[in-house]
């Protein structure tokens, strides 16, 4: 990949790495007997490890002028890799986190390290930002050019991009093991990784905004305006969720601007509409692009394309008030936050119903192909999910959900349902194209990986309504004489069958990951196997994705 | 003509740009600014503590711990709330909670009022392995919290940035930060008597993990538990909690 890039890029790399390396040292040196000392380490090595191979194809033979006629995919390429190796380590730690709350001693080590409340955003985390994030910034680095029928405008922001942002996920990751966060949900790495986290985004959003400012399209397709919207309003609502006074320069710890309620808001601002904008919005761009491609047929509606994407990016901003129903929050607030959720039921659907709509006269297709499947079932729990939040969100029926399991059901329902697998099937999709291979290593495996994942949603969706509805009932039943039925223990013990029923549904769906991150694994290697190279050369995309044609 | 505005719309990158982040700031704007400005959103406490040095470091150790991913500290305007946990949260009662801790998930009790509901020697117990008192518990053990010692010889740069964002920590408690927090844990010290005096007469000045001589994370875990719910009486005062009117309260079921 190394020798895919000119010499001066090279050069500006080892340049940018060695910087890197100096802040790791100074931090390292000036964080002594502090956290962030150790983070300081982990930077360095990080550098380091990125500057070895680096070095190892440094004084390779420098690329031909011909590779400006081609699209620049090496990114996607190795973000692909780093998406399924994300997705296992998130996905592994879903599983044990679970296995917690079944069987508390599950720990294995008396460390602190291994208790539930540190792993616990390592999961989150290593699924939503590693694997989710990983899956945006690859697909969509191969989405904006083939849409815009222009190159990257060059080689080496997009490496910055990706590597920088895993290096973001690594210090957000190691850092709560060692007891570095915020606590705040989504958003728990501290105040270094954050700023380093704005300059990473600062560079994606200038490789977009200039890829299509070279587009050979008049128009800007439909999945870039989703990753656009992504890109931006999460700059936003990272920054601002994110303002944070450290108590010094040489320390991990700081403390938000906002306090109380204010906190509160803001916390659930950037947390529904990092749903909305990460987990939602940029995975709609990338069934924009992917079903439509691998359906072969054009998208149903632009006018409803439209509806929904301008429906999502004003109504979502909304809503987040939802998650503080009946608290300290002043009403009016959680009202407009009600309302608005409610709201968004219609774009939800408009892009649901698009994406169904689209696969009219490919059914058969759905019905053969796996990884279109996995395309139409995410679309259906798209629609599930969103349905479900909406519902959610109405004051009366938060009373009982709010604090629940029931929670824990919805977000994975739109976590495992939706954002998993548009992403597997997209993946599945883009592996043979980029490592020009017919299809996958094995059509079987994928197959064998949609019903794993399928089977393990229902299973952990069915067990926390479950114990979710039940969880909220016991604690607002009452006994004849007037006191309350159960202690808070009691509803806990109840939640025992569908703690391990969660476990086992986890466990499918991270068996599928594992079958999934293989089958990739063994493309890539029958690929590098071929001797025989300079096949077809990538063609750009046809005008039957085009919006309104 | 929508469609032909959009058509237009749709050929401008920047113009694009604009389009999504001016219409994705309203929301935001309108939910969030109001609530700096509008005196009703936070109630008036004129009797609300700081914590002290041990409390905000015991806080800290629930932030690092990850605590708010099974506690909440809110309790809803909902009978069955109240009178499973007290009092319902005002929002007075975290201003000075950076963050705020509220939770999103019961996997445990709701803490908001947890302090002073049991001893220390429970506390102590419960977190060195809950089920040595809750044997149905899911909580980790927490043993490491008994044996490492507090970091303290940081913690007036921690009260002085929270000063610096309006905390109203006098300079005085900035400097005895280190100070306070070993006299709080050892009240036959000569540090004990100055916690009293800057923090007031009501704080618990006393040996919360049972190990005099040493302060360790559990004792400042433990001091913040017990000041939970505890900074101001406000929430005991309000004419709702007397008169249980509460807001909605769809308590029964069938």
């Amino acid at each position: 990949m190394v020798a895919g890039l000119t010499r001066s890029e090279r050069q500006l790399a080892l340049v940018i790495l060695t910087l890197l390396g100096l802040a790791g040292l100074a931090m390292a040196a000036a964080g002594r007997g502090d956290l962030m000392g150790a983070h300081g380490f982990v930077v360095l090595v990080f550098a380091g490890a990125v500057a070895w191979v680096l070095m190892a194809g440094f004084y390779a033979p420098e690329p031909g002028e011909e590779r400006l006629a081609r699209y620049y995919d090496d990114p996607t390429k190795a973000g692909i890799v780093l998406t399924m190796g994300w997705a296992v380590f998130g996905m592994f730690f879903g599983v044990w986190v679970s296995a917690l709350l079944a069987w508390p001693e599950l720990t294995f080590v008396d460390q602190a390290w291994a208790s539930f409340g540190r792993m616990r955003p390592v999961h989150t985390t290593g699924v939503i930002f590693g694997f989710g994030g990983n899956a945006l910034i690859a697909t969509s680095l191969h989405v904006l050019q083939r849409t815009s029928r222009a190159r990257l405008p060059d080689q080496l922001s997009p490496w910055f991009v990706l590597i920088g942002y895993n290096l973001f996920c690594v210090l957000a990751v190691t850092g709560y093991f060692m007891g570095v966060t915020q606590s705040k949900e989504y958003a728990e790495p501290e105040w270094y990784a954050d700023i380093w986290l704005v300059v990473v985004w600062v560079v994606y959003f200038l490789i977009y905004i200039r890829t299509l400012q070279r587009r050979q399209e008049p128009h800007i397709y439909v999945a870039n305006w989703y990753y656009m919207a992504f890109i931006l309003v999460v700059a936003v609502l990272h920054i601002v969720n994110n303002l944070a006074l450290p108590i010094s320069l040489s320390a991990a710890r700081s403390y938000p601007i906002y306090s109380g309620v204010q906190d509160a808001m803001v916390q659930w601002w950037y947390g529904h509409n990092a749903v909305a904008f990460f987990l939602t919005a940029g995975f709609l761009g990338m069934m924009y692009y992917y079903m439509p491609k691998r359906a072969d047929r054009p998208i149903f509606s632009y006018r409803l394309s439209i509806i929904s994407f301008w429906g999502i990016t004003f109504f979502y901003m909304w809503a987040g008030s939802h998650h503080l129903h009946y608290t300290a929050l002043p009403q009016w607030v959680q009202t407009l936050g009600m309302t608005f959720s409610i709201m968004l039921l219609v774009p939800s659907w408009s892009s649901a119903g698009n994406a169904l709509a689209t696969l009219n006269g490919a059914w058969h297709k759905v019905r053969d192909d796996a990884t279109l499947r996995f395309m139409m079932v995410a679309a259906v729990f798209y629609g599930i999910s969103t349905f479900e939040g909406s519902f959610m969100a109405i004051r009366s029926v938060n009373s009982l959900s709010h604090y629940t399991d029931w929670t824990v059901g919805h977000v994975h329902a739109g976590a495992l349902g939706w954002v998993a697998m548009i992403t597997f099937g997209s993946i599945y999709a883009l592996v043979p194209w980029m490592w020009k291979r017919k299809t996958m290593y094995s059509p079987r495996l994928v197959e064998a990986h949609f019903w794993l994942a399928l089977t393990g949603t229902i299973v952990y969706v069915f067990a926390m309504w479950n114990s979710g509805i039940i969880q909220g009932l016991m604690w607002r039943t009452y006994a004849e004489s007037g006191t309350l039925a159960y202690s808070f223990i009691d509803s806990l013990v109840a939640m025992h069958p569908y703690y391990i029923a969660r476990t086992v549904g986890g466990l499918f769906f991270l068996a599928g990951a594992s079958v999934g991150a293989f089958n990739v694994a063994m493309t890539i290697r029958a690929a590098r196997q071929e001797t025989v190279q300079g096949s077809a050369a990538d063609v750009p995309a046809t005008a039957a994705v085009q919006p309104g044609e | 003509m929508a469609e032909f505005f959009h058509r237009k719309l749709e050929r401008s990158a920047i113009g694009f740009v604009l389009a999504i982040v001016g219409v994705s700031a309203i929301g935001g704007m309108v939910e969030i600014a109001p609530l700096f400005t509008i005196d009703e959103t936070v109630e008036q406490a004129p009797d609300m503590r700081v914590y002290t040095p041990l409390e905000l470091a015991g806080r800290n150790i629930y932030v690092r711990e990850g605590c708010y991913a099974c506690h909440s500290q809110m309790i809803r305007t909902l009978r069955d709330e109240v009178e499973r946990y007290g009092p319902y949260s005002l929002a007075v009662e975290s201003s000075y909670d950076r963050p705020m801790l509220w939770g999103s998930k019961r996997t445990g009790p709701d803490l908001a009022r947890l302090g002073g509901k049991y001893s220390d020697a429970w506390h102590v117990a419960h977190l060195v392995n809950p089920r040595d008192v809750v044997p149905e518990s899911v909580m980790p053990r927490y043993g490491w919290l008994q044996r490492d010692n507090l970091r303290i010889d940081d913690l007036g740069r921690h009260l002085k940035a929270m000063q610096r964002l309006g905390v109203p920590y006098t300079d005085e408690m900035i400097e005895n930060a280190t100070a306070d927090a070993m006299g709080q844990a050892a009240p036959d010290s000569g540090y004990a008597a100055g916690v009293a005096e800057r923090y007031g007469e009501a704080t618990n000045v006393r040996v919360f993990d049972g190990e005099p001589g040493r302060l360790t994370e559990m004792d400042a875990l433990v001091a913040y538990l017990q000041i939970l719910g505890r900074l101001t009486d406000a929430a005991h005062a309000t004419d709702a909690v007397e008169t249980g009117a509460l807001d909605a309260a769809p308590a029964e079921t069938e």
